[in-house]
């Protein structure tokens, strides 16, 4: 789905070649995860059919057709829509990482155990991002801070329920 | 010392404070060049462990082995003699002196070495550049951010050429992009001399500069699995 709005918004800027805008697409957004060719035609294609995007030229020289997309007046609307509503929240408390705690007590394993390699899990992947903050362009770097503030949370959440184990065992096992 | 590659190690420790039971057999090794963080929840005895590895405290019970030697057996004065020499010290705050400028206060601790003071001047003021903080060599730390204190106290630790770096929450009073230029300073000045670091610290993203974490729980060292082997 924010493939398609991606999309739209380099069109947003100028009409542009299917190439070129999986080029630009990766240059903005694909350094860890190209957008493939296949994926960009399909979305252009679903576009064209909900006419938010148009063509504007077609041109053949040598090798296969060239299609010059641009975004249409319907295109640019839902894009403004897109950009001014916000993103759904989360829309579970039911998190796994819950879960495996309280499917370790029932268990009566050690959910601190659990925790511990769940929090060495994050770390590692915030290491990796760190790493690859150092040798990244701005735009990247900002990426990689998004996962490091969400992996952050986590850990967050990690830690206060490291300290409150007990408390939960003994809710658990008294309700049950 | 069982393994040479091991700079530092704490076997066992035991630590009380009154009837808090800080540390109750904590073990850990940190091998020569690596950067370590210790990770915990408040009173977990982290700093405690960072403590007793650095000679300022003495443990009840157990080693603590640097570079070969029983440092728990050591006296005041040769830990003292260590703790100039050897190690150098990054805290959160208040390891500057506000009134020095920013120089007086990474030369202090060479001139206690007894360097010359001409040689102890340029050996402080060359480490400015590195840290980015060239042109405050004349500022007065009291009047700096607090990123800039910071890398003024990481030169003054870096200053003696420590084999070991000991930093206790060294970023804990700066906000998140202070934090980060002060640890890839520190992270890398440290790989530049193979400096060994331990770091304590309850912030993930700090930790994330480590090569790997440990955590403290209840006065024991606790490990995920990497790094298998290197607690005991």
């Amino acid at each position: 789905m924010s493939a398609s709005y991606a999309l739209l918004g380099i069109l947003g800027k100028q009409q542009s070649y299917g190439y070129d805008l999986k080029r630009e697409y990766d240059f903005l957004y694909g350094k860890e995860k190209t957008l493939p060719f296949g994926q960009v035609y399909g979305t252009l294609s679903r576009l064209l059919r909900d006419n938010k995007v148009s063509i504007e030229a077609t041109e053949q020289s040598v090798g296969p057709e060239r299609k010059l997309y641009a975004i249409t007046t319907l295109g640019r609307a839902d894009l403004e829509e897109w950009l001014a509503t916000p993103e759904k929240l989360h829309p579970s408390t039911q998190t796994v990482l819950f879960i495996k705690v309280v499917t370790a007590i029932l268990l009566d394993k050690e959910p601190n155990a659990y925790l511990d390699i769940q929090r060495a899990a994050h770390i590692e992947r915030m290491r990796e991002l760190t790493k690859l903050r150092r040798k990244s362009d701005l735009a990247e770097s900002l990426q990689a801070d998004y996962a490091m503030f969400h992996l952050e949370a986590d850990l967050r959440w990690i830690d206060v329920t490291a300290a409150r184990l007990q408390l939960l065992k003994e809710e658990i096992q008294s309700e049950r | 010392m069982k393994d040479k590659e091991y700079i530092l190690e704490a076997i066992d420790l035991k630590k009380t404070f009154g009837v808090t039971l800080a540390l109750q057999g904590a073990n850990l090794d940190v091998k020569q060049g690596e950067i370590v963080a210790i990770m915990g929840p408040s009173g977990s005895g982290k700093s405690t462990l960072l403590h007793c590895l650095a000679g300022i405290l003495k443990p009840d019970s157990g080693e603590v082995m640097f570079d070969g030697k029983r440092l728990d057996q050591m006296d005041e004065a040769e830990r003292t003699k260590l703790r100039r020499t050897a190690f150098g010290f990054v805290f959160q705050f208040g390891q500057l002196v506000p009134e020095l400028t920013a120089e007086d206060n990474v030369a202090l601790p060479l001139l206690l070495n007894k360097a010359g003071r001409s040689e102890a001047y340029t050996k402080a003021r060359s480490w400015f550049p590195r840290l980015g903080i060239e042109g405050m060599e004349k500022h007065r730390t009291g009047e700096m951010s607090g990123g800039q204190s910071q890398r003024v106290a990481l030169a003054r630790a870096l200053a003696i050429e420590p084999k070991v770096l000991f930093a206790d929450e060294p970023t804990g009073s700066l906000d998140s992009l202070a934090s980060e230029q002060v640890m890839e300073l520190l992270v890398k000045t440290a790989r530049e001399q193979g400096t060994t670091v331990v770091l304590v610290t309850h912030d993930p993203r700090i930790a994330a500069y480590a090569d790997r974490e440990v955590m403290v729980r209840d006065g024991k060292v606790t490990t995920a699995g990497r790094r298998v082997g290197a607690v005991r």
